[in-house]
């Protein structure tokens, strides 16, 4: 939520007590319905991993079903594609040649269906955050994130962060309810049906890059990617913690995630860790690689690259 | 069966001051409620949180009562243990203390999921538990154990003593071996659910959980001692005065303990002045013209050194019930503010990516916070009410 949004809202900094009862009861008497009708199915909707095949269909057909009828379209598709042997993904972004125009970031945004934000909050989910920063420093406290005029500036380079997808993610490890696993391809999921929102995932994450649904997402019907996966970009719910997932829905059919599609300079390239002859493995062969927070070890499975 | 009876009809029966206290802890609890109410229809939109600060005055409160529920600990040692007579009428009231606490804690909890309708999930066989792995997974095994111990040894005591009875040690004492272990690690485990982030620097430092146990046992103790005094002005429950000024006692070296890690962290943390000091720059002076912290912070530093040296001085130990209770009751908002704004807070400002946005928590959190409160209080009160009349003889079976 932007500053400005969360001064509107009226926080109780400086009001009286008995202004913010009066305020809470006016509120709490104009409380329209928004909440989703009980879902008896999606109650007891299992753990993706407890799923068995004829399960994850029937699963996958009623969750079709659902959204076609919640957002008024007919052609959703919801698939649960699985990793394919011998595959595991990486990421390498050029940091000599990103411009900081943010395409990625709202071409990631119309692929995985966020919450377009609302109003009052602009409150757009974003995976990726775009630092603007400093030349002669990788200081993260010094950079720039709602820069806007016209780019690249004068002595600024410019540093897209979103999931890691690490190897030993600290995210994993936190949740609770095992509601967040990394795949066999690498990919770092989240069950949005099995979630219960404690958030112990966004406090654990180094790179910030878990996002929550505060609020009951605003997707436009128009604005809708169908193609979907479960693990992915299908529409999320109310209280749900989401990421980046390379666009799980590309990548296992053999496509490029969408902020490497969209990327007007090059920088960004992705690939098969396993494959010797794929372009991730001759930037690791060759190029200066950087790993963000390479400290904290998580073991990532996203690199910075310098030409 | 009598014995429930009577107790729940015990607990809701009293002066015209009794229920008033009852009264308005209700309209706080149906405030509470109306406003949780709000929050399940639109979602935690509805409170002051952000994807930038992700945890917020719920998961405060819960933290600080984490501490006053293992404080029940500082009474059980020398009651059951030494049986030190004058300690044991003090040891029920702590622990009735320390189930509200607990409550309140299990309660602030479900009230920050963003899913509270999958709570199921957690629990085998329904659910997927992420245990030994997930810190929070310990932390609700941990609570819910130490209800349970709360619960079963008061409870059993009590019930002894409504029949006339000898309570049969085999039945209660291991418990209370167990539970004094239990008690140091819901909070052990509580600073480890911190600790263990490596992403976040504020948080990642050792010195976290002693520090989490030497406020605790500042902050628990004081607030029990009001308790107390409450109890003894109030009623005929047998109690001398050397239970409180043990408690006092804790509550002084602790206090001085929870100082010295202070001032420990804050040097290294300003004089090695890492770029990992940003969080504790923002939370005592500000961080790029942003400060919403630093008042409280300095408040609380200021409290807290101005009760420890009252209770220091024992100049105010023989005054008047208000006055020489003063100093715990700074103490207790110091610490609240410590525990609460001190560390959570300031753990998300900046981000891990060096953003800063700053946290108020909106009216509908605070009325949810409110509500919590009340039925913590409410619960202590009845609960206590309950041990008083038991202790003064109030409740007894009917003769044969």
């Amino acid at each position: 939520m932007s500053k400005k949004a969360r001064i509107k809202e009226g926080k109780v900094s400086r009001r009286s007590f008995v202004k913010l009862l009066s305020a809470v009861t006016a509120g709490a008497i104009a409380v329209p319905d928004k909440s989703e009708a009980f879902n008896l199915d999606a109650f007891l909707q299992k753990h993706f991993h407890e799923l068995t095949d004829e399960e994850m269909q029937q699963t996958l057909d009623r969750l079709t079903r659902e959204y076609n009828e919640k957002y008024d379209r007919e052609d959703f598709s919801v698939v649960a594609d699985g990793p394919q042997q011998g595959v595991k993904f990486a990421y390498a972004l050029n940091l000599s040649k990103c411009i900081g125009c943010r395409k990625c970031v709202h071409a990631c945004v119309e692929e995985n269906n966020q919450h377009r934000g609302t109003e009052e909050r602009k409150d757009q989910i974003e995976y990726i955050r775009v630092l603007e920063m400093e030349k002669g420093s990788l200081d993260l406290e010094k950079s720039v994130h709602d820069y806007d005029h016209e780019v690249p500036a004068e002595g600024k380079y410019y540093m897209p962060v979103q999931c890691h997808h690490c190897n030993k993610a600290p995210c994993v490890k936190a949740c609770p309810v095992e509601a967040t696993w990394q795949e066999p391809d690498g990919i770092v999921v989240v069950d949005y049906n099995w979630c219960i929102g404690c958030r112990y995932c966004a406090a654990a994450c180094p790179y910030w890059a878990r996002k929550f649904n505060w609020v009951e997402p605003r997707l436009p019907s128009e604005e809708i990617n169908p193609d979907t996966h479960f693990l992915g970009n299908r529409p999320r719910y109310n209280g749900v913690m989401e990421k980046c997932t390379f666009c799980i829905n590309r990548v296992r059919k053999g496509l490029n995630p969408a902020c490497h599609d969209i990327c007007p300079t090059g920088s960004r390239k992705f690939g098969n860790l396993l494959d010797a002859d794929s372009v991730i493995r001759r930037i690791i062969d060759t190029k200066r690689i950087y790993i963000l927070k390479e400290e904290v070890g998580t073991d990532p499975s996203f690199y910075y690259f310098f030409d | 069966m009598g014995f429930v009876v009577k107790s729940v009809r015990g607990m809701f029966s009293g002066g015209k001051r009794y229920y008033l206290w009852l009264g308005f802890l209700s309209v706080l609890i149906g405030m509470g409620v109306f406003a949780y109410y709000r929050q399940t229809v639109h979602g935690l939109g509805v409170t002051g949180m952000t994807d930038q600060v992700s945890w917020g005055v719920y998961i405060a409160n819960f933290t600080f009562l984490v501490g006053v529920a293992a404080a029940a600990v500082m009474m059980v040692i020398p009651g059951y243990l030494y049986h030190n007579k004058e300690v044991k009428g003090g040891v029920l009231l702590g622990e009735m203390v320390a189930i509200g606490a607990i409550v309140m804690c299990l309660l602030f909890v479900v009230a920050d999921l963003g899913r509270p309708d999958r709570m199921l999930h957690m629990i085998p066989p329904f659910g997927k538990f992420n245990f030994p792995l997930s810190m929070l997974a310990w932390d609700v095994l941990v609570l819910n154990g130490y209800l349970l111990l709360n619960l079963h040894v008061p409870g059993y005591l009590l019930y002894k003593r409504y029949k006339g009875e000898e309570p049969v040690q085999w039945i209660y004492l291991p418990f209370v071996y167990i539970s004094i272990v239990w008690a140091i690690s819901i909070h052990t485990v509580t600073a480890f659910l911190y600790t263990g982030l490596a992403g976040r620097p504020f948080w990642n430092a050792a010195i976290l959980a002693p520090r989490f146990i030497a406020s605790a046992f500042c902050a628990g103790p004081a607030f029990i001692i009001l308790v107390l005094e409450i109890v003894k002005g109030w009623t005929r429950f047998p109690m001398g005065n050397r239970v409180i000024s043990f408690l006092r006692m804790v509550v002084l070296i602790a206090g001085l303990i929870n100082v010295f890690l202070l001032i420990s962290e804050v040097f290294t943390e300003f004089y090695a002045a890492s770029v990992h000091v940003a969080s504790a720059r923002y939370l005592f002076f500000g961080l790029h013209g942003y400060n919403s912290l630093v008042p409280w912070m300095w408040t609380s530093i200021t409290m807290n050194v101005l009760g420890l040296l009252a209770l220091a001085s024992r100049k105010f130990e023989n005054r008047g019930v208000v006055v020489r209770n003063i100093p715990l009751a700074f103490l207790i908002v110091a610490i609240w503010i410590e525990k609460g704004m001190g560390l959570v807070f300031p753990g998300f400002i900046p981000t891990p990516l060096g953003e800063i946005v700053e946290y108020l928590p909106s009216a509908n959190e605070v009325m949810v916070s409110l509500g919590i409160w009340g039925v913590g209080l409410f619960i202590m009160t009845v609960l206590i009410k309950h041990a008083v009349d038991i202790e003064t003889g109030e409740v007894v079976p009917k003769k044969q």
